[in-house]
């Protein structure tokens, strides 16, 4: 199973890096061109190339040069420091967990309240598809700043953003998972004359489970865009939102690179975690697929 | 002052009752006024928060006030429309989905490529791709070109996926019998799965709404001209003119609704035969 997926997905993860390079060359070539011009030099196509991959600014940065600067701003900085991508990555990371166990808190809050009551399923539910449409990314910074306003500052302003963002997946997942019990194990339960609580912590909940992980997965990188999103507004001075700004303000496109890098590789390990738990959990339950 | 508070808990009451006794009759009119029942109530309660406990319009914009500016500032507001949404949004989701729809038609053939792509895809859609938007906007400049390029890379992955899972849709025994009419590979395209993808590619241009237009929204942020909703809301913001920051909101909510709802009109047109479109 493993081994014939891996080296399709090697052959492809090679070939992106690949173009990558590619488009570094191209990308940046121009500069190159027009410094040796202003110089009044000639460049061989060799010297170009050569000089595309270690540009101090580059349109492009290669991708040694975007390791070189995650393993300066990582494996050489204190943790603690201002200048580390592990201090930055730990500030994004803390207001997405804690918006994530917000927003799922909620998210599944809502969806038993929707499927054990008809008004909250006639009058909510189109409105926590319509609430999704109000683009919390954009208005994010203004969150924050209103926040601050009222005086709240630091982690819960970007919480609530991602909050905002990862619990519609999981109420629309967790409607979809409440409900998946077949009708003759809901008049099993009648027949025992089960409570409605008990229905659902013994039928309607551990159905619900692979729905529920499929939900956690969405709601996961949904938090971490706005954890992200929620620093950029100026108030911010750490994490990784604030170095993609900062980067982008002084054109420097290491940083914003290392900070995006950083990011997915956050993004791909709350996802590898989510994974395991969703293994491990649906083994013990019977559930694997 | 109070009172406004009170009074507007009142109406909240009143409006719950309402829904009680629609969700009694359970016909088609009932279902259409609950959620609109809950939205006047909403509205009326915020109105009667920010009456009754003299919110700062700083801190929180009044509907009224929001209203009053939404109609003062129109043609302002829908140039920003224009520049964001058509320009924007509207482009780079068209070429985004039209290229992710391709490639996925493409790779589809090749069985090696679809195992390397379909994880690899997934993981990036998981990705938060809005942090390209600086790179973008450097590239591109700051027209709506550079928005159309940020759209155009948030859509193409969860467009590229949603196609591939539904070309797989189509079961072995629709695929044999087409080989038993000798199809081609063309014509089992185009009369097999390229129908049983159907749900899945609507699935995926759903999902590509939203995205596309908080896509050319955020990507403003990093660089615009004077005209667009996410230099709107930048500046509205900066300027504490929140009534003016809430009726670019609106008018996103509105575009935003209006453009998932025809994907979902079309969705419906197209696919009337799925179990999901029964009544």
């Amino acid at each position: 199973m493993i081994k014939g997926k891996l080296l399709p997905v090697l052959t492809i993860i090679l070939a992106i890096i690949a173009i990558w390079y590619a488009m570094t060359v191209v990308l940046n070539a121009k500069w190159t061109y027009d410094q040796a011009a202003r110089a009044g030099v000639e460049v061989s196509f060799s010297e170009m190339v050569a000089d595309t991959m270690g540009q101090e600014r580059p349109v492009l940065p290669a991708p040694h040069q975007v390791a070189a600067e995650i393993w300066k701003t990582t494996a050489e900085q204190n943790v603690t420091s201002r200048r580390s991508l592990v201090y930055h990555g730990w500030v994004t990371l803390t207001a997405t967990l804690l918006g994530f166990a917000i927003g799922t808190a909620l998210g599944i809050s809502i969806a038993i309240g929707i499927v054990y009551s008809r008004v909250m399923d006639g009058s909510v539910m189109p409105w926590v598809i319509a609430s999704q449409t109000i683009p919390i990314l954009a208005i994010a910074p203004m969150v924050v700043v209103m926040f601050n306003s009222m005086g709240v500052t630091g982690l819960l302003p970007k919480a609530v953003i991602s909050a905002y963002l990862s619990f519609f997946p999981v109420t629309v997942g967790m409607v979809k998972g409440l409900r998946a019990p077949e009708g003759h194990l809901l008049d099993l339960m009648k027949t025992y004359n089960a409570s409605g609580l008990s229905v659902l912590w013994k039928l309607r909940l551990p159905a619900s489970m692979p729905y529920l992980f499929a939900s956690l997965k969405i709601a996961m990188a949904a938090s971490l865009v706005g954890a992200i999103v929620g620093e950029m507004p100026t108030g911010a001075k750490a994490g990784f939102g604030a170095r993609l700004l900062v980067g982008s303000q002084f054109g420097q496109p290491l940083t914003i690179w290392s900070a995006l890098i950083g990011a997915a590789v956050l993004a791909g390990l709350l996802l590898v975690i989510i994974s395991i738990i969703q293994g491990l959990t649906l083994k013990r339950m019977g559930m694997a697929q | 002052m109070i009172q406004w508070f009170i009074l507007a808990l009142a109406v909240w009451v009143v409006a719950f009752m309402v829904n009680l006794w629609l969700v009694q009759r359970n016909d088609f009119l009932s279902r259409l006024a609950m959620p609109i029942t809950l939205g006047v109530a909403l509205i009326v309660l915020w109105e009667g928060i920010v009456l009754g406990f003299d919110v700062s319009p700083i801190v929180l914009p009044a509907p009224s006030s929001i209203w009053a500016r939404f109609w003062a500032e129109t043609p302002t507001l829908w140039a920003d429309f224009v520049q964001t949404f058509v320009g924007g949004a509207l482009s780079g989701y068209i070429m985004g989905c039209g290229a992710g729809f391709v490639v996925a038609v493409l790779v589809d053939r090749s069985p090696f490529l679809r195992a390397g792509l379909l994880p690899v895809g997934n993981f990036i859609a998981a990705l938060p791709i809005i942090g390209i938007a600086p790179i973008f906007v450097m590239w591109f400049g700051f027209g709506w070109e550079s928005k159309a390029a940020v759209v155009v890379a948030m859509v193409f992955f969860p467009m590229l996926i949603n196609t591939v899972a539904g070309l797989q849709s189509a079961d072995a025994m629709q695929r044999d019998l087409m080989r038993t009419y000798a199809a081609s590979y063309p014509q089992t395209l185009l009369k097999l799965r390229l129908p049983s993808a159907a749900p899945f590619i609507f699935n995926g241009l759903k999902i590509c709404t939203t995205l596309a237009l908080i896509g050319a929204i955020v990507a403003e942020f990093f660089g615009s001209p004077i005209v667009g909703m996410g230099f709107r809301i930048s500046t509205g913001a900066g300027r504490l003119e929140l009534d003016m920051v809430w009726a670019t909101i609106v008018v996103a909510a509105l575009a935003g609704s209006a453009f998932y709802g025809v994907v979902a009109l079309f969705e419906k047109r197209v696919t009337f035969w799925h179990p999901s479109q029964r009544r």
